[in-house]
C-alpha cells in the first residue's frame, strides 16, 4: 500500500512535466471540476473550514479503521489544491495522517496558497484534517 | 496642468519592480497608495538630523522636533481647511480616530435607549467601535439601507433621524463600491436636529478636495497611507466645541497639565487626545504626501482618475457576463466586479499570476457582501499613477482568466 509521503513524491513529479505556471493552473483547475461533489448535507456551515476568502467543506469518516475525507470549495483552484491534500490524506490510517508532513505543497510551488494573507483556509484545511485523524485514532484506541 | 502618469510613476520606485516576473500593475489602491521618493527621503531626513522627542526638552533638536510636527499639522489643517489647528488630532489612522470618537463621545453623550445611525455600505471600521460603544452603553445602532446600485436611501435617512439619534457616522467614499455619498445634504439634515455627523473620509481623502467647513461635518477622519504617506498614522479632525467637551481616550503623557495622585487636570487641545509620544515621522511623512497631492492639485487628479475610472469600465463592459458590484451615479476610483461565475478568489490569483495586484474577498464590509448575496468581489481602485496602458493590460489578464475558468 502506497505511503503517504510516497504519494506527496507522485505529485512533485507530475508537477515537475509543466514548463510554466499556466499549465500547472490549468492541470489544478482540472482537478477542482473532476473532484467529486459532496452529498448537500455535508455543504452545512459546521462543515465549513475558517477562512476568509474561498470557503472549503470538510468532512471525515472512518472506513476500515483508515480515515477518508470529503470536501469542496466554491473556488476552483482552492477546491483543485484541496483535491490534491485529499488525494494524498484520505485513505490512511489516523497516525500517518497526523504526522504527514505535507511539504508536497511547497515543492510544487504552491506555498503562497497556505500563507496567512491568503485567507483561503487550506492552511486550516490541513489542520482540520490532522484534528479529525487525532479525534478518530482517540475513538478508536478506546 | 494635466497629469502625466508616465512621469508622476517616476516619483514612485516600487513602480518599476516586476512581480511574478512581470512589470507590476498596481490597482489595489484603496488598500494602500504607494509612495513616493519625497515621502520616504523624509522619513529619513527626520531620523538622520532631527530625531528628537517633541513639546519636552528645551533643548535645540527637541525644538526643532517641535516646530516640525506642529507646522505639519498647519499644513493638513489648511489642507482640509479646517478652522484652527487644534481641531487636527493625530492619531495611527482612521480606525483609531472613529475609535477615539465611539469612545469619548458617546460617553458624553450617549445615554441607554438613545440611538447611533451609521450606514449599510460603511467599512467594518465603521461598525464595530459603535457596536462596542453601543452595547457598553445600551444604546442602539441602527442602520441607513441602501439601493441596489449602492445608493444610500435618502428617504429612509429622513426616517431614521430621530430625538433619539446622537450621531451620524459615515463614509465619505465606499471602499467596496466607490459610492460618493452626498454629504452635504445628509449633514444639513442631522443639523436640523442638532445631531453631529463623523464622516469616515479614508477612501475620499486621495481622490478629492475635502474642506471640512464647507462640509460642515463635525468630524471627519482619514489615513495617511491611502493617500501617498506612511502607514501608522491618520487624522481625527473634529470641531473644537465637540472636542472640548469629549473626555480623553487615553491617559499618558503629553495629554495632561497637572498630575497628582488624587488627580489630573488634561492638557487642552489638541494635547488632550495625543497621549504619549506621537509618531513624528510618520506625521512628518504625512506632510510630505499632503504637499505632493497639493502640488498636483486635487481637480487635476481627480480628473486623471475619472478619466481613468471611465475608460476602465468602458473596456470591462466589453467583456462578456461581467457583473458590477455598485453602480452609483457618483462614484470614484473603485471598481468592483465579479467576472461570470468565477469565484473572485480564483480570478484574484491569476491576475496575480500575470502581475496585476487587485483586492479580492469581502473587503472589510461584510454586510455589503450580504447585502448583494456574493462572496465577495474583486476589486480594482484607482490612483494618479495609474495608465490606460495597465488597464490594458488588465483586459488581456481577464481574458486569459476566462480563458481558463471558460
Amino acid at each position: 500500500m502506497t505511503s503517504i509521503s510516497d504519494k506527496e513524491q507522485e505529485v512533485v513529479n507530475e508537477f515537475e512535466l509543466f514548463d510554466d505556471w499556466m499549465d500547472k493552473y490549468n492541470y489544478i483547475i482540472e482537478l477542482g471540476k473532476s473532484l467529486p461533489p459532496i452529498d448537500e448535507k455535508h455543504k452545512e456551515d459546521k462543515y465549513l473550514i475558517n477562512g476568509c476568502q474561498a470557503r472549503v467543506w470538510l468532512h471525515a469518516r472512518m472506513e476500515d479503521g483508515k480515515v477518508v475525507f470529503l470536501a469542496d470549495s466554491d473556488a476552483l483552484i482552492t477546491k483543485g489544491i484541496v483535491a490534491l491534500l485529499i488525494r494524498v490524506l484520505s485513505g490512511h490510517v489516523p497516525q500517518e495522517i497526523i504526522h504527514a508532513d505535507m511539504t508536497f505543497i511547497d515543492e510544487i510551488g504552491l506555498k503562497e496558497h497556505l500563507s496567512q494573507t491568503r485567507s483561503n483556509g487550506l492552511l486550516n484545511m490541513i489542520k482540520q484534517m490532522k484534528l479529525y485523524a487525532l479525534a478518530f485514532s482517540k475513538t478508536s484506541a478506546k | 496642468m494635466t497629469i502625466q502618469a508616465d512621469s508622476i510613476r517616476k516619483a514612485f520606485p516600487i513602480l518599476s519592480r516586476t512581480v511574478n516576473k512581470r512589470p507590476l500593475v498596481y490597482f489595489d489602491n484603496a488598500a494602500t497608495t504607494q509612495k513616493p521618493q519625497v515621502v520616504m527621503d523624509r522619513l529619513m531626513h527626520y531620523y538622520s538630523y532631527e530625531n528628537s522627542n517633541i513639546h519636552r526638552g528645551a533643548h535645540f533638536l527637541s525644538q526643532q522636533a517641535t516646530e516640525a510636527y506642529e507646522s505639519a499639522r498647519a499644513t493638513i489643517r489648511a489642507f482640509i481647511h479646517a478652522r484652527h489647528n487644534h481641531e487636527v488630532i493625530f492619531t495611527r489612522g482612521t480606525t483609531e480616530a472613529i475609535n477615539l470618537v465611539a469612545y469619548s463621545y458617546t460617553k458624553k453623550f450617549v445615554k441607554p435607549g438613545d440611538e447611533v445611525l451609521i450606514s449599510a455600505m460603511e467599512h467594518h471600521s465603521n461598525i464595530v467601535p459603535w457596536q462596542i460603544a453601543c452595547q457598553e452603553l445600551n444604546a442602539r445602532l441602527k442602520v441607513i439601507p441602501m439601493n441596489e446600485r449602492g445608493e444610500l436611501d435618502m428617504e429612509a435617512y429622513a426616517k431614521l433621524l430621530t430625538g433619539k439619534t446622537r450621531i451620524v457616522a459615515l463614509t465619505h467614499v465606499s471602499n467596496a463600491l466607490g459610492t460618493v455619498n452626498p454629504l452635504k445634504e445628509i449633514i444639513r439634515q442631522a443639523h436640523n436636529m442638532d445631531i453631529p455627523v463623523l464622516i469616515d473620509g479614508a477612501q475620499a481623502i486621495p481622490h478629492m478636495a475635502v474642506d471640512v467647513q464647507d462640509l460642515d461635518c463635525d468630524f471627519y477622519c482619514f489615513s495617511g497611507h491611502k493617500m501617498y504617506g506612511p502607514m501608522g498614522v491618520g487624522v481625527l479632525y473634529g470641531k473644537e466645541e465637540w472636542l472640548n467637551q469629549m473626555p480623553p481616550y487615553q491617559g499618558g503623557g503629553e495629554m495632561i497639565r497637572e498630575v497628582t495622585f488624587s488627580g489630573t487636570t488634561y492638557n487642552e487641545l489638541p494635547f488632550k487626545f495625543e497621549a504619549g509620544t506621537p509618531n513624528v515621522a510618520d506625521v512628518l511623512g504625512m506632510e510630505s504626501a499632503v504637499k505632493f497631492i497639493s502640488h498636483l492639485g486635487h481637480e487635476h487628479i481627480a480628473a486623471h482618475e475619472n478619466a481613468l475610472l471611465e475608460y476602465a469600465l468602458s473596456q470591462m463592459e466589453q467583456l462578456d457576463q461581467i457583473r458590477f458590484i455598485g453602480t452609483a451615479s457618483q462614484r470614484t476610483s473603485v471598481i468592483s466586479f465579479l467576472f461570470k461565475d468565477i469565484h473572485p478568489y480564483d480570478t484574484g490569483t491569476i491576475l496575480d499570476k500575470l502581475g496585476v495586484a487587485v483586492r479580492t474577498g469581502h473587503h472589510c464590509a461584510q454586510p455589503i457582501m450580504d447585502f448583494f448575496e456574493i462572496p465577495g468581489t474583486v476589486r480594482v481602485s484607482l490612483a494618479i499613477y495609474n495608465t490606460k496602458k495597465e488597464v490594458d493590460i488588465l483586459i488581456e489578464a481577464l481574458k486569459k482568466v476566462r480563458e481558463m475558468f471558460g
